[in-house]
């Protein structure tokens, strides 16, 4: 029989990063950033003992939640926030749709190509609230402001994914409906259209929800709608509506959130 | 019917897929075009209707040159080509009735199409079609419903639905099983003799080539290395098709067919060549 021993054989991972010095001069310089950063902090633990009084009171303002004495402003603000996320949400799918079909790689001609990924990067290079802080001084405090602000972040958003799903759609499919001799308009309703629906449809929820949040965050800072009445609670000091405005806003975001999931489930 | 003259193929890549090709095709004749993977079987049909643009050489067809139709006069033109798909290319979320209409593209305006509104001609056509290919019990099932013979013979009824005078067939039975291949040629050579069509098959399955074509070309790294009836394919024939025992040119193939597409199962042909 065959009687030579074979060594064992090991086998140990290779390293991401070959050279070993380079490697523990990386761990050390992240480890020497984060105690650097953490020393800028300059927590004065004292002050936060003698703060913590204080804040308890402030969170005993929030409590009970006070439904009543602001209720209107309450169902006023929360019907402006529906309202401009209803409306930014559909419009702002509806300038998306031309954008992504622009951005498709697949699809587009390179100049309008550049032109329509130039329309999503501007939309999503600057979040929400500055966009909001910039159309609150354009157009003046109010509910259109935000509805502006929504519909121009959707398409950032909703074009960006949908451009996506269009360009991984399958290419024999859109094949077999150019070879019918079927014009530009015909081939995107039979031979794309159809391939991304499911996925128009759940971004268009998605976005909804996405809508109503920072339509909260939008009006904080003059754009109209729940958030704006939230911010006036805060200003009069009546934390107890807070409350119970933050409790509204949690509530329904849950159930828009809960419904959309339902929905794109049902589609997808 | 259809005339290729001197057409030349070279991808974007610089790989070239068509040297120069030389081929006329009579009215009502099936034709099979064999040839291992990435011989420039698929860019060929694709070269016929545009779907690829040929970067030289002439395509005759109807007395028109389709190279230098414009746009719209290529459309038009498209219409009377029919196009049958490896793995079927049905637009899976639309139902039955749906992708044999969709045949009807080219002759409907965008509305009309955009509603579903087609002519009642279209209808009954498409329920007559239906009932041929025996599927008239599934007009509303979604494509992604069927199984793969059922989906072929959709892609059949699309493509004859247009009222073509020339069949471009790209792998009918890539992904079908041998008797469901065997049927579907059968369909579709039964379908091109009853409208007189012209028929140009792309097909890896030499034994079904013999069956059912009236002729066969023989493609290798795009030229044509063979011309003639089905009986005259012998061993020599093959193996100059093949190449089966030059192992370079055999490598050069697999090289190109990786590159050229993925799904195209490899030289599935060559065993089955053999063994005949």
């Amino acid at each position: 029989m065959n009687s030579i021993i074979h060594p064992p054989q090991t086998w140990v991972r290779q390293p991401f990063i070959k050279s070993k010095t380079v490697r523990y001069c990386i761990y050390a310089g992240v480890v020497l950033y984060i105690i650097l950063a953490f020393n800028t902090l300059e927590v004065n633990w004292v002050r936060v003992w003698e703060g913590l009084p204080r804040g308890q009171k402030f969170l005993a303002g929030f409590t009970p939640p006070d439904f009543i004495s602001r209720w209107e402003e309450i169902v006023d603000g929360v019907l402006e926030s529906l309202w401009m996320t209803v409306v930014s949400t559909v419009v702002g799918i509806m300038i998306s749709i031309p954008v992504a079909l622009g951005a498709a790689r697949n699809i587009a001609h390179p100049l309008v190509y550049f032109f329509c990924r130039g329309i999503i990067a501007v939309s999503r290079s600057f979040h929400e609230i500055l966009l909001a802080i910039f159309f609150v001084k354009f157009f003046g405090f109010g509910p259109f402001a935000g509805f502006v602000t929504l519909s121009f972040a959707t398409i950032g958003f909703y074009a960006k994914l949908l451009t996506e799903d269009i360009e991984d759609t399958s290419a024999s499919q859109s094949e077999a409906i150019q070879a019918t001799g079927a014009s530009w308009w015909q081939w995107i309703n039979y031979g794309i259209q159809p391939q991304v629906m499911p996925r128009m449809i759940g971004l268009g929820l998605y976005r909804f929800d996405i809508n109503f949040r920072e339509s909260a965050i939008v009006g904080v800072v003059g754009g109209g709608g729940i958030g704006a009445t939230l911010n006036t609670a805060f200003d009069r000091y009546e934390f107890d509506s807070a409350a119970a405005i933050l409790i509204v806003i949690i509530a329904i975001v849950f159930l828009v959130e809960y419904t959309s999931g339902m929905i794109r489930k049902q589609v997808q | 019917m259809l005339r290729l003259e001197a057409l030349h193929k070279r991808y974007a890549t610089g790989e070239v897929a068509l040297t120069s090709v030389d081929l006329e095709v009579p009215k009502g004749q099936v034709m099979a075009l064999i040839g291992p993977s990435g011989a420039g079987k698929s860019t060929l049909i694709r070269c016929v209707n545009r779907l690829v643009p040929p970067s030289g050489g002439r395509i005759f067809f109807d007395s028109q040159d389709v190279t230098r139709l414009g746009s719209r006069k290529l459309l038009k033109m498209r219409r009377k080509m029919g196009m049958i798909f490896q793995e079927f290319a049905l637009v899976e979320r639309l139902s039955v009735m749906e992708n044999v209409l969709s045949g009807r593209l080219g002759y409907v305006g965008f509305w009309r199409s955009f509603l579903r509104k087609y002519p009642q001609s279209d209808i009954d056509d498409a329920f007559r079609l239906l009932k041929r290919i025996g599927l008239d019990h599934m007009v509303d099932k979604r494509a992604d419903e069927l199984s793969g013979g059922q989906r072929q013979r959709v892609g059949i009824a699309r493509a004859l639905i247009q009222d073509p005078q020339l069949l471009l067939v790209d792998e009918p039975t890539a992904s079908l099983d041998p008797k469901t291949s065997r049927q579907i040629m059968r369909l579709i050579c039964e379908l091109a003799h009853e409208r007189n069509l012209a028929c140009v098959i792309n097909i890896h399955d030499v034994p079904l080539a013999r069956m059912f074509a009236q002729r066969v070309v023989g493609l290798r790294l795009g030229e044509i290395v063979y011309d003639g009836t089905p009986e005259g394919l012998n061993d020599d024939v093959l193996t100059e098709i093949y190449g089966e025992e030059d192992w370079h040119i055999n490598k050069y193939a697999r090289k190109a067919a990786r590159q050229e597409s993925s799904c195209e199962k490899e030289e599935t042909a060559k065993p089955a060549a053999m063994s005949v």
